[in-house]
C-alpha cells in the first residue's frame, strides 16, 4: 500500500470526473487546431519555433542591454518606468501610482504577472475596487477561484457552473447559453469600464528598439480599458523584452497559433506612450512597472531557458499530466509543464514545497515539441529533479531506488541480474507477500522476462550496419 | 542605498556574469514568417477581403451596401468621425439614418454603430489597422455593436504581409490591429462574438472622402 502520494498525484486522484473531462476535452481540441493552423501556413513550423527560441535565448542572455534600451525608449516618449525587485515592491508601487491620481476604481485586463503578485487581494484590502474584465477572469473573480490555465482561466469549468455563478452574483436568472452569459457580462463590465479611474494590464512583449509594449486580447478588454479611463499601468516581467519590432512578427505569429489556434489574436495593441494630443479617449498617463520577482535568480540558474516562455499555454494543453490533473494541481500561478519548471524556481527558499512538480512528468517531450520558443522543458525538469535529489528532498510515494541505482551502475552486476531474473518466469509471483506488487498485479499482467536478449543480439549482429549507412 | 532600478540591473548583470558563451542574435528574412498560402489569387484588396471574411469581418466597397446592412440590422443611430461628414456620414443621413459627429460617453448604450477612419489594413491576416492619430475617438471604434473602419484608397494602404505592416508602424504611440469582431471562447471553447468590443466589424473601402 502506498502510504503517501506526491501532492500533485493526490490532487489528480481527488479531481472530480466532470472537471477532468472539461480540461482534457478542451485541451485536446486546442492542441489539434494549433497543429492544423501551423501546418496549413508553414512548410516548416519547427524552423520558426527554433528561430523564436534563439531570438529569446539571445535576448535573455543580453537582458541588461535590451532592458536598458527599452527603458530609454519608453522614458523618451513620456512613459513613466518603475522597477520592482519583488512582489511586495510591485504592489506598493502600483498602489502609490493609483493613490497619486486618486484612483479608486480599477479595471484589470488578464495578466499572469498580476496573478503572480496577488495584486487584486492587496488592492481590495487597501480599499480600492478591482474589476477583472476578461470574461474568464471575471468568472474566476466572482467565484473566488484561481485560473487553471494561462490562456483559458476557466478551462476547468463547464457552462452550468458559470450560469450558476452568474445567478448567484445577481447577473440574471439561470441561463447556461454561452451567448447569454457573454451578453450579460458585456453589460455589467461596460458599466465598470466607464466608471473606472485606471486600467491595469500585463504586457505580452516589449520591443527594445521602439519601447512598444504589445498587448493582445481577443475580447478587446485591454483596448476598452485604454479607451475608458485616463491612467494605464502595465506590470511587465523583465523577460518580456524582444530586440526589435521586426521580431514581434515572429512572436505574434507563433503566440496566436499556439495559444488558441488562431492566425492572429483579434486585438493587437502597440503602445509606447500616453494617448496622442487630439485623442479624446484614453490614458493621459502611462506607467510601466518592470517586475523581477525571482526572474534574475532564474537567469542565474541552469534553467534560464524557461525565461523564453511567452505564456501561450500550448504545453499545458498537450501535457498528459496536466490533462489528468488540471492546472490547480500545480498549486501555483503557472500550472502544467511550464509551471513545473517555473514554480519551483520562482519559489526561491520554498523550493521544497514544489519539488514534486518536476517529478510529475513522464518526460514524453510533447511540451518541448509544441513550445513556440522551443524550451527544452524535459531537460529542465531533469535538472530540477536532480536539484531536489541533491537537496535530499523526500519523494513520497516513490519506491526506494538505491539498490536499483547500485545495480544500474555496474555492468557486471547488471548482466548477471538480467540473466538470473529469468527465474522469475518460473516463480509464482502472485503469491509474493509484497503489497505494492499485489496491487500492481491486480490490474496488470507481468510479461514474460526476456532480460539479456538485447545484449545477446548486439554481440551476435556481427558487421551488419543499419540500413542506409555506408 | 541602491534604487530598485539599480538593484534589478545589478541582479541581472551578476546572473549573466558567469556566462561564457552567448547565443548570437539570429539573422533571418522576415519573409519566412509569411503564410504565403493566404496571399494567393486576386488583387491586394481581394485578398484582404477574403482573409477579413475568414475572421468573420465584413468587407464592403460601396456605401450603399453599408446603408443596406445597417438598415437590415436595425442599426438606426450611430457615431461618425467628422472627417467623414461630407462622404459616408452624409450618405447615411440622406438614407434616413441618424448620425452624430461627437461621441458622448453618457449615451454609449444608444450608439448602434461607430464609424472611424482606418490607417491601413493587412492582406495576409485580414486585419484593420487603427492608429491614435486617425481614430477620432477610441471609444467610438469599440463600444457600439457595429464598427465600421473606413479605408480610403485601399490599394495603396493595404500591406501585403504582417512583417511589412510591422515595418510601417510609424511614430504613433498607439496602434491597434483589429482582426475581426471581439470574441471569446472562454466557456467550453464555444465561440461567442461581441464580448466588449464590436460584434460586427466592417471595413468599408472607398476611393476618397
Amino acid at each position: 500500500m502506498i502510504a503517501k502520494r506526491q501532492p500533485i498525484d493526490q490532487f489528480a486522484a481527488d479531481l472530480p470526473r466532470e472537471r477532468r473531462d472539461s480540461v482534457a476535452a478542451s485541451a485536446a481540441r486546442t492542441t489539434e487546431s494549433r497543429v492544423e493552423v501551423l501546418r496549413q501556413d508553414y512548410r516548416d513550423p519547427d524552423a520558426l519555433r527554433r528561430l523564436a527560441g534563439q531570438i529569446k535565448q539571445h535576448t535573455v542572455e543580453h537582458l541588461d542591454e535590451y532592458l536598458a534600451k527599452a527603458v530609454t525608449q519608453l522614458r523618451s516618449r513620456g512613459v513613466r518606468v518603475h522597477f520592482a525587485s519583488d512582489a511586495k515592491e510591485a504592489r506598493s508601487t502600483i498602489l502609490q501610482i493609483l493613490r497619486e491620481k486618486n484612483a479608486r476604481k480599477v479595471v484589470k485586463s488578464k495578466s499572469m504577472a498580476t496573478e503572480e503578485i496577488h495584486l487584486n487581494e492587496f488592492l481590495e484590502k487597501e480599499g480600492l475596487e478591482v474589476l477583472e474584465t476578461d470574461l474568464g477572469e471575471f468568472i474566476i473573480q466572482i467565484d473566488g477561484d484561481t485560473p487553471s490555465h494561462i490562456v483559458r482561466p476557466i478551462i476547468h469549468k463547464n457552462r452550468r457552473e458559470v450560469a450558476e455563478s452568474f445567478e448567484r452574483h445577481g447577473l440574471g436568472a439561470y441561463d447556461d447559453n454561452p451567448e447569454t452569459i457573454t451578453r450579460r457580462a458585456r453589460r455589467h463590465l461596460r458599466e465598470g469600464y466607464l466608471k473606472s479611474d485606471a486600467g491595469i494590464t500585463g504586457g505580452n512583449f516589449l520591443s527594445a528598439e521602439s519601447g512598444r509594449l504589445v498587448l493582445v486580447t481577443n475580447e478587446g478588454n485591454a483596448r476598452f480599458s485604454m479607451a475608458a479611463n485616463g491612467l494605464h499601468i502595465a506590470l511587465v516581467g523583465i523577460e518580456k523584452v524582444v530586440p526589435r519590432d521586426q521580431d514581434l512578427g515572429v512572436f505574434l505569429n507563433l503566440l496566436a497559433r499556439s495559444a488558441t489556434g488562431q492566425q492572429m489574436t483579434v486585438y493587437t495593441q502597440f503602445i509606447n506612450g500616453p494617448r496622442s494630443e487630439d485623442q479624446p479617449s484614453g490614458p493621459e498617463e502611462m506607467h510601466v512597472v518592470l517586475l523581477d520577482n525571482g526572474r534574475s535568480e532564474v537567469l542565474a540558474s541552469d534553467c534560464r531557458e524557461i525565461l523564453r516562455c511567452i505564456r501561450c499555454g500550448a504545453c499545458q494543453y498537450v501535457c498528459p499530466v496536466y490533462r489528468q490533473a488540471s492546472g490547480h494541481a500545480y498549486r501555483a500561478v503557472y500550472g502544467g509543464p511550464v509551471g513545473a519548471v517555473l514554480s519551483p524556481l520562482l519559489a526561491g527558499k520554498d523550493f521544497a514545497s514544489f519539488a514534486d512538480l518536476p517529478k510529475a512528468s513522464s518526460l514524453c517531450g510533447a511540451c518541448n515539441e509544441v513550445c513556440p520558443v522551443d524550451i527544452p522543458i524535459p531537460d529542465l525538469l531533469l535538472r530540477l529533479r536532480n536539484r531536489a535529489h541533491e537537496a535530499e528532498i523526500a519523494s513520497p510515494g516513490s519506491p526506494p531506488m538505491t539498490s536499483f541505482a547500485r545495480l544500474g551502475a555496474s555492468p557486471k552486476l547488471w548482466r548477471t541480474a538480467m540473466t538470473a531474473s529469468r527465474a522469475m518466469n518460473h516463480l509464482p509471483i502472485q503469491m509474493l507477500p509484497v503489497k505494492p506488487l499485489q496491487d500492481w498485479l491486480r490490474v496488470r499482467e507481468l510479461p514474460e522476462w526476456r532480460g539479456g536478449e538485447f545484449r545477446k543480439w548486439m554481440k551476435n549482429r556481427g558487421d551488419s550496419k543499419p540500413v542506409g549507412q555506408k | 542605498m541602491m534604487s530598485s532600478e539599480e538593484t534589478v540591473f545589478e541582479a541581472i548583470r551578476s546572473a549573466l556574469g558567469g556566462l561564457e558563451e552567448k547565443t548570437p542574435l539570429p539573422d533571418y528574412d522576415p519573409a519566412m514568417l509569411v503564410a504565403e498560402g493566404r496571399l494567393e489569387g486576386g488583387s491586394l484588396q481581394e485578398v484582404f477581403g477574403r482573409n477579413f471574411r475568414a475572421v468573420n469581418g465584413t468587407p464592403l466597397s460601396r456605401t450603399a451596401d453599408l446603408i443596406a446592412l445597417l438598415e437590415e440590422g436595425d442599426f438606426g443611430f450611430g457615431y461618425c468621425d467628422p472627417t467623414l461628414g461630407n462622404s459616408v456620414g452624409r450618405h447615411l443621413e440622406e438614407a434616413g439614418l441618424e448620425v452624430v459627429y461627437e461621441f458622448d460617453r453618457d449615451r454609449h448604450n444608444e450608439y448602434r454603430f461607430g464609424i472611424t477612419v482606418a490607417t491601413g489594413a493587412i492582406a495576409e491576416s485580414g486585419t484593420v489597422i487603427l492608429n491614435d492619430f486617425e481614430t477620432s475617438d477610441r471609444l467610438a471604434a469599440l463600444s457600439p455593436w457595429v464598427h465600421i473602419a473606413v479605408l480610403e484608397r485601399a490599394e495603396k494602404k493595404i500591406h501585403r504581409t504582417l512583417p511589412e505592416a510591422l515595418a510601417a508602424l510609424g511614430d504613433c504611440p498607439n496602434v491597434v490591429w483589429a482582426t475581426g469582431p471581439s470574441k471569446t471562447a472562454d466557456i467550453e471553447g464555444i465561440l461567442v462574438e461581441g464580448v466588449h468590443g464590436p460584434g460586427v466589424q466592417i471595413c468599408l473601402c472607398i476611393d476618397s472622402y
